[in-house]
């Protein structure tokens, strides 16, 4: 069933005619318009106005409930009026008590959940003393190396009680089973923990730039993840699959939809390939977007997800449970939309972006800081950028109605144009082979550095407006007096020290013995390899030491050169 | 545009270099274990669309790889991409691998995230150029055709 009757649509394709006629061509006629054409950030021309008559052919079952299948106006029926968003602002750096000093000041400043960064060689697999982790070592997030850092990360924190992600990817499971073994140790039940991995390796190959192994061991370890944590932890999702990324090293709001489908579709293949139905995971896949600049090409990306991820789930993977076919999503300002110049403008843009994402109907949601275009914010602009979520979600009565957009001729029409482009990239990316083959031979990396050259470009012409940057530009405010996050450079002798007593304490034969079962069960693709890397983690074997290990028996990766 | 925040150290080093080679070569290098390689590919399709020849290192470079790449490569600039707050000491050990090469007659430039508060430090471990992030291709094509010509090789 459509959503007007044919002879309504008719009367008004006659009285736009009659207009477009009369008018529309007396205004043209006095004064042109200012661009030849309009267009959307991703390419898709948009219509100076909208009518019903642009949404005849979209049937009224596509836009559905809320919380109902196809999801496509929020995914629970009560959306914020049940439950507000949760403001869940990142935070990582220097040792494990600096970032849990920070972690208290934002649950005080009003924070529902906690979200972590870490520094690059824990994100790499490599121990601080590692010499490949040369001037890193608690740089943009926090150094892990052993379980007792993870202790010391949520010291007097319960973690039964607030929800925690942690933005780890190539070396996630080792982090997972220490944060199991942080559980156990304090004695939680562990089917009341809750939070999200980050853990989505084929975007970490074609975006965020992290890996250890080739692909498809990494594959490999995501599946063991997904499958152990739906039986121990099962309120914990193994999962952030993150579009988030694929934007920000230049995707298109439609290749970061498409994109992050293909590598869902990949891993559904790879869990259900290993036997477990489709219901018995994929309520606990989670997603991760960006919120960028085009407004209401944002709102209907969120929109177009939705509806796309339920098809998929059930169509291709026959999945039955509501649940499975509900896309939740955590949202990110875009980082890439700030400037060092004028930088309190940020503020603005982060507001925007940030109401964009309500009205597009996100789960949780970071808000940049003004500050990030310079280094990690600091504690004053995490407060502003807590406070813009506050004042969205409690000054401006924008949570009181679902989908308030939901039926917009525009957005309905925009939202059905996006999901149309997005099936065809799906479809290109089955008929070229899959996602796992085409992150093997780079046709991701490649479409995404074309579309990153494609914005530079537009931004050098002043197509693409950046305020203060490429227009109004006001020479006397150029250089920024900011107050920049001091990293603590006794840091990573901290973290050395430790580690030089944790391994002259522990038992080293037992850590050995463990490190090499594990490498022997890695050779075989059909054992679960988090058993044994949680007895590990336990014996107090390091993260780089497990990497490690595993780097002997899958090797390490070979980046196709693609600029 | 900005051109007024692009600083740029002179260069008082003039080594006796064949002058017969025309075409400025680059090397676009990551260094450390930052990933953000967006701005890196992007620099280095500007400089190869202005005529430059461009080889990119790849990511995860120790600064002693970047320089034995630079050498053996036989390049007059190389550009290093830092996002990820450690561009101090990784300019530093970059600085003293150039040194010990005996190679500091190559050029560095820096871009990235980098805090105006920090460029003294990259200036005494031997950068010769920091490009702002919002630099429109002319500046950083401009940038590394003066430093060249400032040696008087092109």
């Amino acid at each position: 069933m459509n959503l007007f009757s044919e002879t309504a649509i008719e009367d008004i394709r006659e009285k736009q005619a009659a207009w477009e006629e009369k008018e529309l061509a007396a205004a043209l006629g006095n004064r042109p318009e200012e661009k030849p054409a309009y267009e959307t950030e991703c390419g898709i021309p948009l219509k100076r106005v909208y009518t019903a008559a642009d949404i005849a052919d979209i049937p009224a079952d596509e836009l559905g409930f809320p919380g109902a299948y196809p999801f496509t106006r929020g995914a629970y029926p009560t959306m914020y009026r049940g439950r507000p968003w949760t403001i869940r602002q990142v935070a990582g750096f220097g040792n494990p008590e600096a970032t849990n000093q920070r972690y208290k000041y934002m649950i005080q400043t009003g924070q529902t959940g906690l979200s972590t960064d870490f520094d690059l060689p824990t994100l790499l697999g490599l121990d601080s003393d590692d010499p490949r982790a040369f001037g890193e070592v608690g740089r943009v997030g926090v150094a892990i190396d052993t379980v007792d850092d993870v202790d010391r990360l949520f010291d007097g924190i319960d973690l039964e009680k607030i929800s925690v992600s942690l933005t780890i990817n190539p070396s996630a499971w080792v982090v997972y089973a220490m944060y199991v073994a942080v559980a156990e140790r304090r004695g939680y039940d562990l089917h009341k923990l809750a939070g999200t991995l980050q853990a989505d390796p084929l975007k970490e190959y074609v975006a965020q730039k992290e890996w250890i192994y080739p692909v498809r061991p990494a594959v490999r370890l995501l599946r063991d993840l997904i499958m152990y944590s739906a039986k121990a932890t099962p309120k914990i999702n193994p999962i952030s699959l993150s579009g988030y990324h694929l934007s920000d090293v230049g995707g298109n709001a439609l290749q970061e939809i498409a994109f992050i489908m293909a590598f869902t579709i990949a891993y559904c293949e790879e869990v259900t390939g290993a036997g477990m139905d489709i219901d018995d995971f994929a309520p606990r896949l989670s997603f991760f977007f960006i919120s960028h600049q085009d407004f209401f090409e944002q709102i209907c990306k969120f929109r177009a997800a939705r509806r796309v991820y339920a098809k998929i789930m059930a169509r291709r993977f026959k999945a039955r449970k509501p649940e499975s076919m509900r896309l939740r999503v955590h949202v990110q300002t875009a980082a890439m939309s700030l400037t060092k110049v004028e930088h309190h403008n940020n503020l603005m843009r982060t507001a925007i972006q940030a109401l964009g994402a309500v009205l597009g109907g996100c789960q949780s949601m970071h808000t940049n800081g003004l500050d990030e275009a310079f280094a990690i914010p600091t504690e004053e602009a995490m407060k502003l950028a807590i406070r813009t979520q506050q004042i969205i979600r409690d000054e401006i009565n924008v949570t009181s109605v679902i989908d308030p957009l939901g039926g917009s001729y525009f957005i309905e029409r925009l939202t059905r144009d996006m999901e149309t482009e997005i099936w065809k990239l799906l479809d290109e990316v089955d008929e070229r082979g899959g996602a796992v083959k085409l992150v093997e031979e780079g046709w991701f990396q490649q479409k995404l550095a074309d579309s990153a050259y494609a914005t530079f470009q537009k931004i050098d012409a002043g197509e693409k407006i950046s305020v203060g940057v490429n227009r109004y530009v006001d020479e006397a405010s150029r250089s920024a007096e900011v107050h920049i996050h001091p990293y603590d450079e006794a840091c990573t002798q901290l973290q050395i020290d430790r580690l030089q007593a944790v391994r002259a304490s522990r038992d080293n034969a037992r850590v050995r013995e463990l490190l090499k079962d594990l490498a022997e069960q890695a050779r075989s693709d059909d054992i679960n390899l988090l058993p044994k890397t949680i007895e590990a983690v336990k014996a107090k074997a390091t993260l780089g030491e497990i990497c490690a290990a595993l780097r002997e028996v899958w090797g390490a990766y070979a980046e196709p050169m693609i600029v | 545009m900005n051109e007024a925040s692009m600083t740029e150290k002179a260069s008082g080093d003039t080594p006796d270099r064949d002058a017969a080679a025309g075409t400025i070569r680059v090397l676009v290098a990551k260094l450390g274990l930052d990933g953000h390689d967006r701005g890196a590919k992007v620099v280095a399709r500007i400089l190869r669309d202005a005529g430059m020849e461009v080889v990119y290192t790849g990511l995860y470079k120790s600064p002693g790889e970047v320089v034995a790449a630079a050498v053996q490569e036989d390049v007059d600039v190389i550009g290093v991409s830092l996002l990820s707050g450690s561009h101090v000491p990784l300019f530093r050990e970059l600085g003293r691998c150039l040194r010990e090469e005996k190679s500091e007659h190559i050029f560095v430039v820096a871009g990235g995230v980098i805090p105006e508060q920090d460029y003294a430090a990259l200036w005494d471990s031997g950068v010769d150029a920091i490009v702002p992030q919002e630099a429109r291709a002319e500046l950083i094509v401009t940038t590394i055709r003066s430093l060249i010509a400032a040696r008087g090789r092109v």
